[in-house]
């Protein structure tokens, strides 16, 4: 099972003169999780809609292992979708919700509800069979949108943003409810969301998008670790911008802190952005070389310890360290800070793109 | 803890519930009365009850009617479904006026449908004189089941078209693109899921097309001839000049109304029963099509609206045409008409006007204050006055004005013939559609906004005046412009009720009609049709809405 999709050039225009998407492109791997993540309103649904054909598709093509469906109606594309609102047949119970694609397809009904049977036993839901969809929570209705999205063994499984109107915590368990099903039957899946961690946790990997163009597609760990552009580094996850210069290979931040760094491209610019997480930095006493800060305030959150620090200029940052036993460093405190030069990310201040080596 | 609120609301309360057992409860006892009266010993009978399941004469025409309104209720579910579909999910040119069209035929007395369609397609009707002489046949004109039914069923469809259309709204996209994800095609799709999704609607609202066909009384009375239904038969015991028997007629009132009571209570609990909560965050988006079907769909589409305003326009036309004999209108135009009703009774046009906006003060004020006290203030004395105020929903048109006659022809409250009599009949009748509509607004605004009101120092009364009232005004004044096209378009009660010096458009265009003036009656409805359709782009100018709610 499993099948690659392969999205060729695609241009979406609405209402004839909006264009939406101009001409994206992206492979999609046999059997993979693959998330797009964007903010609101960047192209992430307008662009799975374009897949399962509820949006047409004005230029290029989209294949599916190795076929064109541009023309193809959804009905007949065997693709499955799990929506955002659940989209459970509210005059239905679960049973027949379930078999609903499988009755369309004209299975017998013995096969038919032992095939219901197995996949409610898979989202546990084999004790709700003839329950109402009314008498269901969300996450319950969600796992019955699942099931029946999957139950007709579709090519591919679409889902837009499924567990958005969740409580947090069920979030969480969905999130690895779905994680352990798709790996399970290996459905190659499109997947949308806004919430990065919620992609950090599922995917096998992201597609960040912005303004209808994908930024950067990798797994969790190189995008959050590598980004691509300072977009992408500043929405996944958080980042503390430091302008800096680059003389012979090393970092120079002006205050007489100069690192050098294994990390950068030969022909890196002289003007560059150091994108730096909040747990990338060392807490040195004063006078030590590093980036002079006074600690504004501090929040204990158990596993870790955050200090909100401020440069001489004015810049606000914020620090992230694991709490240990030490005393935590009291307000109005003149500390001096260092990077963890390995893991810094380094843009050109011009294109802010990534000046970081392959690879590195 | 249960709150202690001012007194001035008890007050009313017990006020309205006063108002309420004089022009309702009481009526109505007196009727129930009645029909079980021996008027000659005084003493409790059930002989009129007998007598009327006795006689085969009499058991027919419950037949008769049944069979008319299940037929036209079948046909109207049929038409307002299509309708709604077709535009709902098809891009159908011109629909925004479409739909007003369709609002205005609905909105036009039944009877004005049969009296135009009589012009149509009765026995020297134009269609019946062109079929007859282009195919040399001897057809007679559509008369009794079948012109009862023609008039019903295209009168009531707009009923379920726009309840059917309400439903589909709510009917959330993401719905229909699950079915086609799964692999449903648009047959598989519209049987599988739109239509049990909308049939709780379609049953809720024709029940209510059921019992407004089944105890309208104009539409069989002139379209009918021999074929005679209930409320035509009650009709001509209370006021045929050969036997009249009102105590009989009594018995008939009590039995119509035991069926109306029926089948409202039949619809009540499919409302609650067989519906499903949706909202909808992204309703069906109107859909193009291919070449075929659409000229299909606008085919279907304009032929049924256009088949529902032929009465209207057919009315218009001829208001402005001479008649050689009666109902044989020339091609010359002329106004004539006009000139004759304007000198004829000068009182009508100011009497419609008049009782129809102090019908809808009454039924503005007191619905309101009913609405609020009822969600509000609920006690005992509120959950009564609730029920009250909803009897009128079942009582058929022409019973209350025969409820009227019986209980205020004597002092203390002989108001027979006055004008106080019409406006009363038209504010009970049409009272309990601003009451439901008002309370659905009213539970919508949050207590805790006039509680807050309350707490900065305000009285009740006056932060119900100052806070809720304007709160709920947009609503309640749409609400008004409805009752208010309803109200003049009334003619079950008003025809029981009239005089000459309370004659109103609609109980004129009636005897008109009845007394074969055709040109006197077009010209008094085009009236009636036009201020119908003024109100009706008012309300949707003021509102800023495409569509009705009923
Ligand atoms: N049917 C439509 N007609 C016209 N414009 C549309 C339509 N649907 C979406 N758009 C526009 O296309 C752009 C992308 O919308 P889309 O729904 O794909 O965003 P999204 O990434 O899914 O956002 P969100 O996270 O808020 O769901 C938006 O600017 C939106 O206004
Ligand atoms: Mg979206």
């Amino acid at each position: 099972m499993g099948v690659a999709i392969k999205i060729d050039n695609v241009t979406k225009i609405y209402d004839g003169n909006n264009i939406v998407i101009d001409g994206l492109s992206e492979d999609i791997r046999p059997g993979e999780l693959f998330t797009l993540l964007g903010p609101s309103g960047c192209g992430k649904t307008t662009l799975l809609r374009m897949i399962i054909g509820f949006n047409t598709i004005e230029k290029g093509q989209i294949s599916v292992n190795g076929k064109v469906v541009n023309d193809i109606p959804t009905n007949r594309r065997n693709m499955g979708m799990v929506f955002q609102n659940y989209a459970v047949f509210p005059h239905m119970n679960v049973r027949d919700n379930v078999a609903y694609g499988l009755k369309t397809r004209k299975m017998p009904k013995a096969e038919r509800y032992k095939k219901v049977d197995e996949i409610l036993k898979l989202v546990k839901m084999d004790a709700y069979a003839d329950r109402m969809p009314a008498q269901l929570s969300g996450g319950q209705q969600q796992r019955i949108a699942l099931a029946r999205a999957i139950v007709i063994e579709p090519d591919v499984l679409l889902m837009d943003e499924p567990l958005s109107n969740l409580d947090a915590k069920l979030r969480v368990e969905m999130r690895n409810v779905i994680k352990r099903i798709q790996a399970q039957v290996g459905i190659t899946t499109v997947y949308v969301t806004h919430d990065q961690e919620e992609a950090l946790a599922i995917s096998d990997r992201i597609a960040v998008m912005n303004g209808g163009v994908i930024q950067q597609t990798g797994t969790p760990k190189h995008i959050y670790q590598r980004p691509a552009n300072e977009f992408v580094s500043g929405f996944i996850g958080l980042s503390n911008f430091m302008d800096a210069a680059v003389r012979d290979g090393a970092l120079d931040f002006g205050c007489g802190y100069q690192v050098p760094m294994g990390t950068l491209k030969a022909d890196a610019p002289e003007r560059v952005h150091v994108a730096i997480r909040p747990e990338e930095f060392l807490i040195r006493p004063k006078g030590e070389p590093g980036i002079p800060v006074t600690v504004r305030s501090s929040v204990f959150l158990g596993m870790t310890l955050h200090y909100f620090v401020t440069r001489r200029d004015g810049q606000e940052m914020e620090v992230v360290v694991p709490s240990d036993l030490n005393e935590i460093i009291p307000d109005g405190t003149e500390v001096s800070l260092q990077i963890v030069r390995e893991k810094v990310n380094v843009f050109d201040a011009g294109s802010r793109v990534s000046v970081i080596r392959e690879g590195a | 803890m249960k709150r202690k609120y001012s007194p001035v609301w008890t007050f009313l309360s017990l006020g309205i519930l006063a108002l309420f057992i004089i022009f309702v409860v009481y009526p109505l006892a007196m009727v129930l009365y009645r029909s079980v009266l021996d008027p000659a010993s005084g003493k409790l009978t059930f002989e009129n009850f007998t007598r009327f399941f006795g006689k085969k004469y009499y058991t027919n025409t419950l037949r008769n009617s049944f069979a008319v309104t299940i037929v036209a209720t079948l046909i109207s579910a049929a038409l307002g479904l299509i309708m709604a579909y077709l535009t709902k999910q098809y891009r159908v040119r011109g629909s925004a006026a479409l739909n007003i069209c369709i609002i205005v035929s609905y909105l036009s007395p039944p009877f004005i449908g049969a009296y135009a369609w009589i012009q149509l397609l009765g026995r020297n009707g134009l269609i019946t004189r062109f079929i007859n002489s282009l195919f040399h046949v001897q057809f007679g004109g559509i008369y009794g089941f079948a012109g009862i039914v023609l008039v019903f069923s295209l009168q009531s469809f707009p009923l379920i078209y726009m309840y059917v259309c309400g439903a589909l709204e709510s009917l959330d996209n993401s719905l229909n693109e699950a079915a086609e994800s799964l692999g449903a095609n648009n047959v598989q799709r519209v049987t599988g899921i739109i239509l049990p999704l909308v049939l709780p609607t379609v049953l809720a609202s024709a029940l209510l097309v059921f019992m407004r066909v089944f105890s309208d009384f104009g539409t069989p009375m002139l379209i009918g001839e021999g074929f005679r239904t209930f409320p035509v038969v009650l009709y001509n015991q209370f006021m045929g000049e050969v036997s009249n028997d009102s105590y009989f007629a009594a018995a008939l009132c009590v039995i119509i109304m035991l069926i109306t009571l029926f089948f409202f209570f039949l619809q009540r609990w499919m409302a609650r029963r067989h519906s499903y909560s949706m909202s909808a965050l992204k309703p069906m988006q109107p859909r193009d099509q291919r070449p075929l079907p659409k000229f299909l769909t606008h085919l279907v589409v304009y032929a049924v609206v256009l088949l529902a305003l032929l009465p209207q326009i057919t009315v218009i036309l001829t208001s402005f045409l001479k008649e050689s004999t009666p109902g044989m209108f020339t091609s010359q135009f002329t106004l004539d008409n006009y000139v004759t009703i304007f000198s004829k009774n000068k009182l009508v046009i100011p009497n419609t006007y008049l009782y129809g906006l102090c019908a809808i003060v009454l039924i503005i004020v007191i619905g309101v204050l009913v609405a609020y006290l009822a969600v509000r203030r609920r006690s005992v004395i509120t959950s009564t006055m609730d029920t009250l105020t909803m009897l009128p929903y079942i009582i058929p048109g022409s019973v209350l004005g025969i409820c009227f006659l019986y209980a205020f022809a004597k002092p203390p409250l002989a108001l027979t013939g006055t004008a106080a009599i019409i406006i009363i009949s038209l504010a009970v009748r049409r009272m309990p559609y601003t009451i439901r509509s008002s309370t659905a607004i009213i539970s919508q605004i949050s207590p805790s906004v006039e509680e807050a009101a309350v707490s900065l120092g305000a009285s009740e009364l006056k932060s119900f005046a100052e806070v809720t009232l304007p709160m709920m005004m947009s609503g309640v004044v749409s609400g008004a412009i409805m009752s208010w096209v309803t109200v003049i378009s009334e003619l079950s009660s008003s025809i029981m009720l009239y005089r000459a010096s309370t004659q109103t458009l609609t109980v004129s265009v009636y005897t008109e009609v009845i007394r074969d003036c055709f040109g006197n009656a077009a010209a008094y409805s085009t009236i009636l049709t036009l201020t119908s359709v003024l109100s009706l782009l008012l309300f949707f100018k003021i509102t800023g809405r495409r569509d009705i709610s009923v």
